[in-house]
């Protein structure tokens, strides 16, 4: 019988061998999601800017000296979060290299205290890698209370390789983007109210479904 | 060695399963043949069902405005979402992969079963609860309406409030994991339990083909595991890996499914190329051509094929350069594909064809497959695929590498081998006629969609504008001709196992040279007990083997 105790020892190591491919495989699917942001942040991939660089000043030399860039702003709230969320300009224009300051107005429309923090990009997203953002009220958390009206500074500069990049020295607009987020979870930290449970069935549609998303 | 003494190991072979009679035979069974058949008649029973979702979908599509539906666009998408999983996961694997690969693999490298039997029982059972799961998805909640690509935010617990999207995601951890299994017992067989001298440079095709396949089920299908894994994380516990709210990014998901999703659309293939290969040389009379080529080919599909999955994101926004290195990555994948493409005419050069079904549905698949590899060609181009990205061309690109290829190779296998699994032969004529009704009703169906698709119509939407009417009703005539065809198919299984001739081991003469043919048909429950001797002996010569045996 040493014969088949032999085949099935065989059977059993490649089989092992497998599983352990497996397991590394669904690991490395984990893995992807810190690696990914790293790459995004790193390569500027998908729109994601560069953060917490001091500007180096107007370029003075080189393709991008004096090189004007427009910026253009954009403010979004997710759905059902009741905030007016708006630029207090339309655009910047800049020269490259230089730090710039924009505002932008929040206010709480709601009858409760909310905090939400921001997500951004910068599109076209081949040329975000070379906006940098050195202050940004997207950093951190965001708390109105209800009717609070907020300003809320961000400032940056745009790189002047972006000039000397083939792919990106086309680029004269610029677009930077914002959506507003409810943090819940930093609502419970700070033991606000939960959003009530009663608008549910009398609140509108977004509302709705927003509850059942908290909610679930 | 011949048949009869393979019967003789038959009748001095004790083993429990003799013992199993009735129903038990079945759902205790750990008998690769058995199982085989199990996997092929769910694959047929799955088709039907999602072949009958394909019937509404046209039905729906057949004219502008909004037809049997009445409106509810979120079952147009239900339906176009339960007929995508149940095509790939649930008839084309289990078909290629656990029924003829079950079946003959075994067989083919002169193995007694596969490595792990009860293993295989498990993974062939897992697939009927999975199916139920997925058409539960259909029904609760208002179904899900997701595509198989299951893409978030769609997918997500905002767009998807109910359970339909968790049923859907536990079906394909099912069939995952009943595929992970599959492939590990495919995998353990083909290393361990070949017969003397079946050394891997001498093994069929269709064996090279199921272990690439297994290779790439079991680097693909754990990413799409921990993909979905996450998805329902994000659904029901409040973790944001697909989130943008909570710094996620939907985008990663994109790529997790696709690095499963590419090498799937060759996992579904590679098994069909390996059937097509045994069925080019088997009616040409001929090895087949090239044989290491033909091997290699496939193991280099299956190798790039891991680096080819952004060809399904050119419109996420990749800058440039990563655009730039997919599309040439993609346009390499042509590369083996076209050599086994030629190869298979280079088989049929000069040999004395004979055009029995089998052959019909394995010209047919040459023909057509090689349409869809031109199409992919065209997509591949990223400036191209921008435009046609969602559009009807994708679908008819994809139809026909599955629809007409993928579909054309499980008939062909059947064709070719219904005899050797049940002993009676399909009447010629019947097959012959199945065979015209499918091709014309599919090319009527899916040609016209790449016009469609050119023009703009996008797919998922089940309205369109008045200028798509004509090819729409084409497509939609060409899909019940089709439809019709799979009934006929019906009926000739019926006629073939009721009154089918019986036949004999070796019904395709000399150009069936694979081990399967040395046995008898059906072949005995436990064959292959004392390992054939494969040497320059002519009956054990493997014909899609190397042409320098000195056999023949
Ligand atoms: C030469 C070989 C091939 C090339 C170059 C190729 C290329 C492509 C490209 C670029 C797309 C993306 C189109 C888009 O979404 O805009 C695509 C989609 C697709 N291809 Fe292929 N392909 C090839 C072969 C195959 C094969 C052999 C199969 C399956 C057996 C297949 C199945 C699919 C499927 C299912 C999709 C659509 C997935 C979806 O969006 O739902 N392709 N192909
Ligand atoms: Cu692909």
């Amino acid at each position: 019988m040493s014969r088949t105790d032999d085949l099935a020892r065989r059977n059993a190591r490649v089989a092992l061998i497998c599983g352990v491919t497996i397991i590394g495989m669904v690991g490395l699917a984990f893995a992807s999601v810190p690696l990914y942001r790293i790459f995004c942040q790193v390569t500027g991939y998908g729109g994601i800017p560069g953060v917490d660089v001091p500007a180096p000043g107007a370029a003075t030399e080189g393709p991008g000296a004096g090189r004007i860039m427009t910026v253009r702003f954009n403010a979004d709230t997710d759905k059902g979060l009741p905030w007016h969320f708006k630029p207090n300009q339309k655009s910047i224009d800049v020269t490259l290299g230089e730090q710039a300051l924009a505002t932008f107005r929040t206010s709480n429309q709601g009858d409760r205290p909310i905090i939400g923090t921001a997500t951004f990009n910068v599109t076209p997203t081949k040329a975000a890698q070379y906006f940098s953002k050195i202050q940004c009220f997207c950093f951190t958390e965001q708390r109105l209370e209800p009717g609070e009206i907020l300003d809320m500074p961000v400032t940056f500069y745009v790189d002047p390789a972006i000039a000397e990049d083939d792919t990106t020295s086309e680029v004269t607009t610029l677009t930077l983007s914002y959506t507003f987020f409810e943090d819940t979870e930093a609502e419970q930290e700070a033991g606000l109210p939960k959003p009530e449970k009663q608008a549910a069935r009398v609140g509108t549609a977004d509302q709705n479904q927003r509850n059942s998303r908290t909610g679930g | 060695m011949s048949t009869a003494t393979i019967q003789d190991h038959d009748d001095h072979a004790h083993h429990d399963d003799h013992a199993l009679k009735g129903w038990r035979r079945w759902v205790f069974s750990t008998n690769h043949k058995d199982i085989g058949t199990m996997y092929l008649v769910f694959a047929v029973l799955a088709g039907l069902i999602g072949g009958a979702m394909s019937m509404i979908i046209r039905m729906e599509l057949a004219e502008p405005g909004l037809q049997v539906l009445g409106g509810d666009n979120q079952q147009y998408n239900v339906f176009v979402t339960a007929h995508g999983i149940i095509m790939i996961f649930f008839t084309v694997m289990p078909a290629l992969i656990g029924g003829f690969g079950n079946w003959f693999l075994p067989l083919m490298i002169g193995a007694p079963d596969m490595a792990f039997p009860r293993m295989n029982n498990i993974s062939f059972w897992l697939l009927p609860p999975a199916f139920a799961l997925v058409l539960l998805a259909g029904f609760i909640d208002g179904g899900a309406g997701t595509g198989w690509t299951l893409y978030p935010p769609l997918s997500g617990s905002t767009a998807h409030a109910g359970k339909a999207v968790d049923y859907a995601i536990f079906a394909l951890h099912l069939a995952g994991i009943s595929s992970l299994l599959g492939a590990i017992n495919f995998l353990t067989t083909v290393f361990n339990m070949r017969a003397p001298g079946m050394t891997i440079h001498r093994m069929p095709l269709f064996v090279w083909a199921m272990t690439v396949t297994a290779f790439l089920l079991l680097l693909a299908v754990p990413v799409l595991a921990g993909a979905i894994t996450m998805l329902l994380c994000d659904r029901n516990f409040g973790t944001t890996f697909f989130d943008p709210s909570g710094g996620g990014d939907p985008i990663l998901f994109q790529h997790l499914f696709w690095f499963f999703g590419h090498p799937e659309v060759y996992i579904m293939i590679l098994p069909a190329f390996g059937i097509i290969s045994h069925v080019v040389a088997t009616f040409s009379r001929k090895p087949v051509f090239g044989y290491l080529g033909m091997a290699y080919a496939m193991v280099s599909i299956g190798l790039i094929g891991f680096a080819v999955w952004a060809h399904h994101m050119y419109t996420v926004g990749m800058d440039v350069d990563t655009r730039a290195y997919f599309l040439a990555a993609t346009m390499a994948i042509g590369v083996p594909t076209g050599i086994k493409v030629f190869s298979w005419i280079a088989t049929m050069w000069g040999g004395s064809i004979e055009f029995k079904t089998p052959m019909l549905w394995a010209v047919g698949f040459i023909f057509l497959f090689t349409v869809g590899g031109v199409t992919g060609v065209v997509l591949s181009n990223a400036g191209v695929d921008v435009a046609l990205h969602d559009t009807y061309y994708v679908i008819a690109h994809f139809h026909y590498v599955l629809s007409l290829g993928a579909v054309f190779a499980i008939f062909c296998g059947f064709y070719y081998w219904i005899g050797k699994m049940s002993g009676r032969q399909y009447p010629e004529t019947l097959g012959k006629i199945h065979f015209w009704i499918t091709f014309v009703g599919v090319n009527l169906s899916f040609f016209p969609m790449h016009f469609l698709g050119l023009s703009g119509m996008p797919r998922r939407i089940p309205d369109y504008p008045d200028a798509f009417a004509g090819w729409n009703m084409v497509a939609s005539i060409g899909a019940f001709i089709a439809g019709f065809g799979t009934l006929f198919f019906l009926y000739v299984c019926w006629v073939t196992l009721r009154s089918g001739k019986r036949v004999a081991a070796n019904y395709w003469g000399p150009g069936a040279t694979t081990l399967e043919w040395t046995v008898s048909s059906p072949p005995p429950v436990h064959c292959f007990e004392e390992p054939p001797v494969i040497g320059p002996d002519p009956h054990h010569h493997s014909g899609s083997g190397p042409k320098a045996q000195p056999a023949e």
